[in-house]
């Protein structure tokens, strides 16, 4: 049994007060590491702990960080990207439920290693009950002077806002993010500049990921290079929150160290594919990631092992579907959402993601023509690399993806004129 | 008449201003709370809010016709939003879209003659462990069948 940092109290609901966290050793590292490192310490620590971005794109904590100015006339910000949205992913909400002073401990951590006074948590519109805990949660940590001003005698001032967005897969995408939080459509920038220069309201910006930021005490108690002993190699370090949802047994939020074998995962620690079924297919990271078929599932579930497998980790939000899920139907579901999430600033993505949907809702009801695969497949390499963010290349990629690996019964549907599933 | 928040909202306005650098920001914050006020983001709102932040009403319908919380017609007591993306579609959201659209005789996108209910499909909610899933109002109802679904609505002030 591996031991667990993140999941340790889900069979507490007390776990998301002041007085429970404290009890467990809640803020005495943050306390610490106020009293004797230096910015500059925290950061070197975390890069040598080879933590990487737990969003999607696995960027590198420590080195995010360091392209902040060290000096800067401007005030800095810390921004928690909290908009937890990519379907197939429910790691943030429990973390912002059950263990919002381990996310403020963590914010607390990152913000002072960036010298930044102000930071926000941007949380979805949806999570209100999440935003009511972490409003709670900030009360309580200024109250008892591990936030707000003069933190601990130390001279450093840092205030926690919460910011509620209200309905957009885009602001996830951390300029659109930004754009949102200044008041404005979540409209994603064009970059250069990165927010690490220009961000929120024109100034140097760190964005984090709930979860990333979760490991930070977690880094600074254990020590980089206990931290970094924890996953499948040097590059894939720390725990690793999965969300497992979709036709298994027991769906849910499992923790183990980056580098899970997604096969185990499934089968072992899920339980398996739900009534006895055979399994046919499986997102591994968010449904912007490629698909993968049931025979190419013996994987690491880490950012380097998916990646050569075809795939990516993403979010690890682990979609699984058995042999009688329809797949023309599934990319349908997909292409739904992209088309309905795509925020309409760039042409190839707002076009592209909505005659994807046209064409595959023809072909999911028998009007499909033969012609469709190769439209679909052109239409998917147009948007790719083609937009300002990625939110077009995770439209193309799914469907690139499961025209590939499941051809046959697209081509099935077109030649059935029919969907072979529907009864 | 003109509207105007309560006294109360209007406490909540001026405490929200001093979190942000610059007044716009506070936009969206603002329009969740005339949201509460209010209940409907009408052009009436969208230019008093406008007024209170000091930027044209444009940019008030701008952000308010982006984002999909704020409602621009009249909703009803309870919005049921069920979610129908990918793991809610697998694990039968299908099912329970078709069994709210016959318990409460209306069509996604619409209210109950009564204005109890409305009903909306909406994309994740980010609880797909638990699917299939809706959120009434704030609070979300998971792992739904329909017989949930009787007691969950019976359970409604």
């Amino acid at each position: 049994m591996s031991e667990k940092y993140f999941l340790k109290h889900i069979d507490r609901p007390e776990s998301n007060t002041l007085a429970f966290y404290l009890q467990q050793g809640g803020y005495r590292t943050w306390k610490r590491v106020l009293q004797e490192k230096s910015p500059e310490q925290i950061i070197e620590e975390v890069k040598r702990s080879g933590l990487r971005g737990r969003g999607g794109a696995g960027f590198p904590t420590g080195l995010k960080w360091s392209f902040v100015p060290r000096q800067s006339a401007s005030p800095k910000y810390l921004v928690c990207n909290a908009d937890e949205s990519e379907p197939g992913t429910f790691k943030d909400r429990y973390l912002i439920e059950r263990e919002p002073h381990l996310l403020l401990e963590g914010m607390a951590m990152a913000a002072y290693a960036i010298d930044s006074r102000q930071a926000f948590i941007y949380i979805r519109g949806e999570f209100a009950y999440g935003a009511q805990t972490l409003e709670r949660a900030i009360h309580e940590a200024t109250e008892a002077g591990l936030l707000g001003k003069n933190i601990q005698a130390s001279g450093y001032d840092l205030q926690i806002t919460v910011h509620r967005g209200a309905g957009a897969y885009i602001c996830g995408e951390e300029t659109g993010l930004l754009e949102s939080l200044e008041g404005k459509r979540g409209w994603p920038r064009l970059k250069p500049p990165f927010p690490a220069t220009k961000g929120a309201f024109g100034c140097p910006t760190v964005v984090n990921n709930v979860e990333t930021l979760v490991n930070l005490p977690v880094i600074l108690s254990l020590g980089a290079d206990r931290y970094a002993a924890i996953g499948s190699n040097e590059k894939n370090t720390g725990p690793k929150l999965y969300c497992l949802s979709g036709h298994v047994n027991r769906p849910g939020l499992y923790e183990f160290p980056l580098g899970k074998n997604l096969q185990e995962l499934i089968y072992q620690e899920a339980g398996g594919i739900r009534k006895g079924k055979k399994l046919k297919a499986v997102i591994p990271g968010g449904s912007s990631v490629p698909v993968l078929r049931a025979d190419e599932i013996d994987v690491a579930m880490d950012f380097d092992a998916l990646v050569s497998r075809g795939s990516m980790l993403g979010s690890a939000g682990v979609i699984v579907m058995d042999e009688d899920t329809c797949m023309v139907k599934a990319l349908l579901n997909l292409a739904t959402f992209y088309s309905h999430e795509s925020c309409g600033q760039c042409t190839p993505c707002r076009e592209g993601t909505m005659w994807m949907k046209k064409i595959l809702s023809r072909i999911e009801h028998g009007q499909g023509r033969p012609e469709d695969l190769p439209l679909l497949e052109d239409i998917a390499r147009h948007i790719q690399g083609r937009t300002i963010c990625p939110l077009g290349d995770a439209a193309a990629m799914p469907a690139a993806s499961f025209l590939k690996q499941f051809r046959q019964e697209f081509i099935e549907h077109i030649e059935q004129k029919k969907c072979p599933h529907s009864k | 008449m003109a509207i105007s928040f309560s006294s109360q909202a209007l406490e909540a306005f001026h405490q929200l201003l001093a979190l942000y650098p610059d007044k716009s920001a506070a936009l969206i914050p603002v329009l969740h709370l005339a949201k509460r006020e209010f209940k409907t983001i009408t052009p009436e709102v969208m230019s008093y809010v406008a007024g209170l932040l000091d930027v044209p009403p444009t940019r008030v319908m701008d952000v308010v016709s982006f984002y999909t919380l704020f409602p621009r017609e009249e909703e009803g007591r309870y919005v049921i939003q069920v979610c129908a993306t990918l793991s809610c579609s697998l694990m039968g959201a299908g099912t329970i879209i078709d069994y709210l659209q016959k318990k409460l005789n209306i069509g996604i996108g619409e209210t109950t003659a009564d204005k109890r209910f409305t009903l909306k499909k909406v994309e994740c909610l980010g609880s797909c462990g638990t699917a299939p899933v809706m959120q009434i109002n704030d609070d979300y109802y998971e792992n739904l069948t329909p017989a949930r679904i009787d007691e969950i609505l019976a359970s409604l002030p």
